[in-house]
C-alpha cells in the first residue's frame, strides 16, 4: 500500500504535535503547578501516533502511566489534558486522575499505572464487543515491563481461548525504570518468546511512524476480520528520565552514547528530514505546523491556569 | 564494643539495619523492583548493593506475585528473604501468596515446617502521586493471622522493625512511610530488637488518649504541641506493631484519660482504627467519658489534584480540633501554625 504525500504530511503533524506538548509541558514543570509525577512519551510518539491512527472512534485504547501519547493519538481534547495535569476541574477527569491515569472515556481512552493492570481489562473489552457481534477491537499499549506480570500470560491465554480481537502494543523502550532489559528477561526477542504462547507477534521498528502506520494497517484489519488477538512489539526509546522532565545522563544505567544513538532515530526527525528530502513538505512548512501547535499548547496552558479548582464538597463525589 | 548512640535519619537507618543484617546472617538477602538501581528505593539499598552486589541485592522483574511465593520457597530452604516494595499499593498484586500461602504455611504443617520473610513496603502521601501510589494497606495485613505488622513512626523503630522481623517464625510486613525519611532520631549502632507487641508511650498525658500511627505519631505531637499552649495535656502511644496489638498498654491509658482519639494513614472502614476501638469498646467501655473518635482518610480514593491535598490527608490540624471538641474547649484555630509549605517533590 502506498501512503499518499497528504497522508505522510498528516502523520508528521500528529507525531510533531506529541513531541511539542510534551516539551512544553516538560518547559513548565519546574515551576511546580503541575504537581503530579509525570512519565513523559517523548521519543514514543510513533508507536501512539502509527497505532491509533488505525483505530475507530469505537476501538478502546488501555495506556499504562506513561499515558500521554496515547490521550494524544486517539484525540483526547488537549485544553482538557492541561486542566487535568494543573488539577483543575475543566480536566478530562477533573483532576482527579492526573498525568498517570489520564484517561478520556468521551473517546474510549483510558490508562492507569499499575504495571499490567489494564492488560485485562482491554481484552474484556473487546471481548464485549465480540459478544455483540461489533467490529470494534482494543488496544493494550504495555510496556517491557508490564508483560512480565502474570496477568499478562493470563490475558493471552484468554484471549486466544476467546478468539478475543484484541492488539498488544508491547513498547519495548528497554528499561522499567532504571533497569534495563537484559536483568529482567532471559533474552531481548520479546516477540519471539511470545509467539511461543501461541499468540502471532511480529517486531517492528517503533520509531518509523509510516513503518508503525503501515505494518499496524494490516494488523488490525485481520484482528476485525479473523476476530483474534495479536502481538506487535515496537522496538522504541525514552528520551527523557523514567519520571520527570530532566534528562538522566549522570548515572550508571545509561549512558550519553546510547541516548544519541536513539536520537538519531527520533521519530520526529527521521519523518521530517524523509519529507523534506522528497520534497513532500518544505522547510516553511514545517515551521508553520511547529507554531500552530505551539501556539494550541500556549491557549490550552492558559485554559488550565485560568480554571477553577474543584470545589471542596465534590470530593466525595462518583465513589458509588 | 560499646554502643554508640548516634542522630540519624530514617532512611539511614534502615539503610544500616539492612547493611547488619546482611553482615550478621549470610542468609539475609534483598530483592525487589528497583533495589539494586542507582536510586536504591530512596537511598535505602544502596550501600548494601556497594557492599554485596548482586548476589544479594537482586533486582527482577515486574512479578510481584511470584516473588512473593519464591520467597516463600527459598525461606522454606532456610534463605531470609526480604522483599521490597516501592509503593506498598504494589503489595495488592501480591496477595494471593500472602494469605493463601505464606500466612499459612506454618499453621497447615502443623509447625513443623515455615517460611518466614521480610517485606519492606512503602506508604506514599502527595504531590498528585494518586489513587494507586498513595495507599495505605496495612489494615488488610492485620485481618489475617499468622503475619506480624510492623508500622515505624521513628528512625529507631524502623531499623528495630528490620531486625526483629528476621528472627520471627511468621512473614513480617514492615510499611515504611515515604514522608519520614528524612525524619531524625536517636539511633544506637549496634543491631538491637524491639519487642513486638509492645507500644511506646511517645508523650505522657493525662486529659485524652491519641493512639497514632506510622507519620500520624508526628502529627500527634505537634497536635501536642499546640494542645499544651491551650493547657491541655494529650497522652500520645504509638503501638509500633499492629499485629501483635499491645492492648495492654492502649487500656490502661484509655481507663486512666477516659478519651481516645485513633489516628492512622488509612481509611477509618474497617482499617486499623476501627480494630482498636472495637478493643477499646470490648475491654475498656465503662472508663470512657466520651465516644471514641477516629481519624484518617475521607472514604474516596486519593484524588490527584492539589486543591484537595489539605482535605484529603488527616493532620494535626484534625487532632487539635478533635480534641477541643471532645474536652468541650474552644477551637481557637490562631494557635495552629498556618503558615506551612510543603515542598515535597519527589523522588516519588
Ligand atoms: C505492579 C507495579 N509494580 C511496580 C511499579 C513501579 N513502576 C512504575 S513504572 C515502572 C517501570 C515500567 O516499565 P515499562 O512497563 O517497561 O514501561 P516504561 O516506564 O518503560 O514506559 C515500575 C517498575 C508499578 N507501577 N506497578
Amino acid at each position: 500500500m502506498k501512503l499518499t504525500d497528504k497522508k505522510k504530511k498528516d502523520l508528521l503533524y500528529k507525531t510533531l504535535r506529541i513531541r511539542i506538548i510534551e516539551e512544553m509541558i516538560a518547559d513548565i514543570y519546574p515551576q511546580r503547578e503541575i504537581r503530579t509525577p509525570v512519565h513523559f512519551s517523548i521519543g514514543q510518539e510513533a508507536v501512539s501516533v502509527g497505532v491509533c491512527e488505525n483505530l475507530t472512534a469505537n476501538d478502546l485504547v488501555f495506556a499504562s502511566h506513561r499515558s500521554h501519547g496515547a490521550y494524544i493519538a486517539k484525540g483526547g481534547d488537549i485544553k482538557a489534558m492541561f486542566a487535568e495535569l494543573f488539577g483543575k476541574v475543566t480536566g478530562a477527569c477533573k483532576g482527579i486522575a492526573g498525568s498517570a491515569h489520564l484517561s478520556c472515556p468521551q473517546k474510549n481512552m483510558y490508562s492507569a499505572p499499575i504495571l499490567g493492570s489494564l492488560i485485562p481489562v482491554a481484552v474484556g473489552s473487546a471481548y464485549a464487543a465480540k459478544m455483540d457481534g461489533k467490529k470494534d477491537i482494543a488496544v493494550s499499549f504495555c510496556g517491557d515491563s508490564a508483560i512480565e506480570e502474570g496477568v499478562f500470560a493470563e490475558s493471552i491465554n484468554f484471549s486466544l481461548l476467546k478468539k478475543i480481537p484484541v492488539l498488544f502494543v508491547c513498547e519495548n523502550n528497554f528499561f522499567s525504570s532504571h533497569t534495563p532489559l537484559y536483568l529482567r528477561q532471559p533474552d531481548t526477542e520479546i516477540f519471539k518468546r511470545i509467539k511461543g504462547m501461541g499468540i502471532e507477534a511480529i517486531r517492528i521498528d517503533g520509531n518509523d511512524v509510516l513503518e508503525v502506520y503501515q505494518k499496524l494497517k494490516s494488523i488490525i484489519f485481520k484482528i476485525r476480520k479473523e476476530q483474534k488477538p495479536f502481538f506487535v512489539e515496537c522496538l522504541t526509546y525514552r528520551f527523557k528520565e523514567h519520571v520527570g522532565p530532566s534528562l538522566d545522563l549522570d548515572n550508571p544505567y545509561r549512558s550519553e552514547k546510547e541516548l544519541k544513538k536513539w536520537l538519531k532515530k527520533c521519530p520526529v526527525k527521521r519523518l521530517s528530514n524523509l519529507l523534506i528530502e522528497k520534497k513532500i513538505i518544505k522547510d516553511i512548512e514545517l515551521t508553520q505546523m511547529i507554531s500552530k501547535i505551539k501556539k494550541e499548547v500556549t491557549d490550552a496552558i492558559s485554559f488550565a491556569k485560568r480554571s477553577p479548582w474543584p470545589k471542596n464538597k465534590e470530593m466525595l463525589n462518583n465513589v458509588y | 564494643m560499646s554502643t554508640k548512640i548516634r542522630i540519624i535519619s530514617y532512611q539511614e537507618a534502615i539503610s544500616e539495619a539492612l547493611y547488619q543484617s546482611m553482615q550478621n546472617d549470610k542468609n539475609v538477602f534483598v530483592i525487589g523492583l528497583g533495589v539494586a538501581d542507582y536510586k536504591g528505593i530512596f537511598g535505602t539499598t544502596t550501600d548494601i548493593y556497594k557492599k554485596f552486589g548482586d548476589k544479594r541485592v537482586i533486582e527482577v522483574p515486574a512479578s510481584e506475585n511470584a516473588l512473593t511465593g519464591i520467597c516463600a520457597g527459598a525461606a522454606l530452604k532456610g534463605k531470609k528473604p526480604i522483599i521490597v516494595h516501592a509503593r506498598n499499593d504494589f503489595m495488592f498484586l501480591t496477595l494471593d501468596q500472602m494469605f493463601n500461602i505464606a500466612s499459612k504455611w506454618k499453621y497447615t504443617c502443623a509447625g513443623k515446617s515455615k517460611v518466614p520473610f521480610v517485606i519492606r513496603a512503602v506508604i506514599g502521601k502527595g504531590w498528585g502521586q494518586g489513587p494507586t501510589h498513595s495507599q495505605s494497606i496495612q489494615s488488610i495485613f492485620m485481618h489475617f493471622p499468622g503475619l506480624y505488622v510492623f508500622m515505624p513512626s521513628n528512625a529507631y523503630d524502623a531499623k528495630a522493625a528490620i531486625i526483629t522481623s528476621l528472627k520471627q517464625d511468621c512473614p513480617c510486613v514492615i510499611f515504611e512511610h515515604r514522608r519520614l525519611y528524612d525524619a531524625i532520631g536517636d539511633v544506637p549502632n549496634n543491631m538491637y530488637t524491639m519487642d513486638i507487641g509492645k507500644a511506646r508511650i511517645v508523650r505522657k498525658g493525662k486529659d485524652l488518649t491519641v493512639i497514632a500511627t506510622s507519620i500520624m505519631v508526628k502529627e500527634a505531637i505537634k497536635a501536642a504541641k499546640c494542645l499544651e499552649k491551650k493547657g491541655i495535656s494529650i497522652e500520645i502511644i504509638d503501638p509500633r506493631t499492629l499485629v501483635p496489638l499491645d492492648e495492654e498498654t492502649i487500656i490502661r491509658s484509655v481507663k486512666k484519660t477516659g478519651r481516645v482519639i485513633i489516628a492512622d494513614t488509612g481509611w477509618v472502614r474497617c482499617g486499623v482504627t476501627a480494630e482498636i476501638a472495637a478493643v477499646i469498646s470490648e475491654k475498656a467501655i465503662g472508663y470512657m467519658k466520651a465516644p471514641v473518635k477516629r481519624v484518617g482518610l475521607p472514604e474516596c480514593p486519593a484524588p490527584v489534584t492539589s486543591a484537595y491535598e489539605d482535605q484529603y490527608y488527616p493532620s494535626y490540624k484534625d487532632i487539635f480540633v478533635q480534641t477541643c471538641k471532645m474536652l468541650g474547649k474552644k477551637i481557637d484555630k490562631d494557635i495552629l501554625c498556618t503558615k506551612e509549605v510543603d515542598d515535597f517533590i519527589g523522588p516519588y
